[in-house]
């Protein structure tokens, strides 16, 4: 039995979980400021941080009205402690240090990727051992998980997260901010026809999408010169098959090597429905997606990695600090 | 001007570059996009000697690693447009090296004693990389690596 009340502030969104047990989750608020930062075509983190500032108290007398708890009742505060950006973690983390020393609870600080991994629990049990792949704005990791919390990041992007890529590509072509979801969007209208190079077609477990990038900003430059006009929907799927082509073939290379007993993904990009489609067809053992709420940052997700933490007692002291980046092989608890 | 044909001539070129920073060396590398300055800096960490991957800062700002000395990544290219106070000055202090990618978006916090470095890409694909040493110390870096 636990009650563990959670906050995640690592990027743009402010959010606080209760979650009773495994996956009774009594809320999971979360105070969003994507419209504010599409206007400046990406996330400003001082504006960020200030934001978070203003709506923290805000968030957490609504998710303790919806919960219908008291602060009393609760068994541990778990708080993102990294990787993100270090304005926007320090407001949830003041946020938890504060509750944690005023109603003497424990305090447990989360990895921001655990979190994302666990998002997974909050729907059904894990099987171990499994593999994961992580994909966001931040990381492109494949982690192979042995038992319950030990993490061995097995591939990772050599330059630019997949997200990244997403979002630059979609700066390149005039797209509307988060470039992500709106790729996806015109990749379901378009069709395969811009050759692209395959990004690090290689045995290995690491990615690169930078070359993928550039081959990007080469393509609009050239047309631009030669007065042509780029088809975006056509663009658009030509980039997603690409990248999407090398995340699953090189998940599935590493899920037989390890002869894991299931995949899962985690992280933003995770909510990509090409991404969802091609994984689940070519894949012959189980693939667990994220229900979409939790593919973003929530605190939902830190709240169920936090839920683990304490039962293995991982608590944190308050002399914890956050950093933009933290090693997730080091947040693993014992065999 | 110095030109470079591929991918692995830049890292080697950072590389060189590592092994002769000093403390507190400030490096800024300028550039548009996907003209090799994360490249750069991952030479530039394995001529200090860090054996972690060195990946793009871009969506936290900044990376740390762990060398013969310590090195700040800073990618200021979603700073663009704002004059607050980020911390960042804790970080120039201190004993490591800092490479800063887009340090237009702060030149003003930025100290005027560096390296600073002017990357752009060719039409057959190589890079060209201007060194330009700013105070006595980045002339005699330069200087020791023959340029």
């Amino acid at each position: 039995m636990s009650l563990i009340l959670a906050i995640e502030s690592s990027c743009d969104e402010m959010s606080i979980a209760v979650l009773k047990d495994k996956r009774e989750l009594l809320c999971n608020i979360v105070a969003s400021q994507i419209d504010t930062h599409r206007l400046f075509g990406g996330v400003v983190p001082e504006i960020a941080s200030r934001m978070h500032v203003e709506c923290v108290s805000t968030v957490l007398q609504t998710a303790l009205n919806e919960a219908h708890i008291d602060l009393h009742d609760v068994d541990a505060i778990a708080v993102t402690k990294g990787p993100g950006l270090v304005g926007s973690l320090h407001v949830g983390m003041q946020a938890a240090k504060t509750l944690a020393l005023a109603y003497h609870k424990p305090l447990i600080g989360v990895h921001h990727i655990a979190g994302h991994i666990y998002a997974n629990e909050l729907v059904e049990d894990i099987e171990y051992p499994c593999l994961c792949l992580v994909v966001s704005g931040g990381h492109t990791e494949l982690v192979y998980m042995k038992h319950e919390f030990s993490f061995e990041v097995i591939g990772e992007t050599l330059d630019d997260a997949i997200g990244e890529a997403y979002d630059k590509a979609g700066r390149v072509l005039h797209l509307p901010y988060p470039g992500g979801p709106v790729i996806d969007k015109l990749a379901r209208q378009g069709k395969h026809s811009y050759k692209l190079p395959l990004p690090m077609n290689d045995d290995s477990y690491n990615f690169s999408f930078s070359g993928l990038k550039s081959a990007v900003i080469n393509l609009k430059h050239n047309a631009d010169q030669r007065g042509e006009e780029i088809i975006a929907e056509d663009l658009a799927c030509s980039f997603q098959e690409v990248a999407i082509e090398v995340l699953v073939s090189k998940t599935l290379k590493a899920a037989k090597d390890y002869n894991v007993k299931e995949i899962l993904v985690a992280g933003g990009v995770s909510a990509n429905s090409g991404l969802r489609q091609s994984l689940q067809e070519k894949s012959s053992i189980k693939v667990l997606f994220p229900p979409m709420a939790y593919c973003t940052d929530n605190a939902a997700m830190v709240a169920s990695a936090g839920r683990i933490m304490y039962e293995n007692s991982k608590f944190s002291p308050l002399d914890l600090s956050v950093k933009p980046s933290y090693d997730l092989e080091e947040e693993s608890v014992g065999e | 001007m110095i030109q470079l044909m591929n991918e692995q001539e830049m890292i080697d070129f950072g590389k060189t570059l590592g092994k002769h920073l000093f403390p507190q060396a400030m490096i800024t590398l300028e550039g548009e996009l996907g003209v090799g300055k994360t490249t750069l800096t991952k030479g530039i960490g394995q001529g200090l000697g860090i054996t972690k991957v060195i990946n793009s800062p871009t969506f936290t700002i900044v990376k740390v690693y762990h060398g013969r000395l310590t090195l700040y990544h800073f990618d200021a290219y979603r700073l663009e447009g704002q004059q607050q106070e980020l911390g960042f000055e804790e970080m120039f202090e201190d004993e490591g090296v800092c490479v800063i990618e887009w340090p237009k978006y702060i030149e003003d916090i930025l100290p005027v004693e560096r390296l600073e470095i002017h990357m752009s890409k060719n039409e057959d694909q190589t890079r060209c990389l201007e060194l330009i040493g700013k105070g006595k110390q980045y002339q005699n870096l330069l200087e020791e690596m023959g340029l």
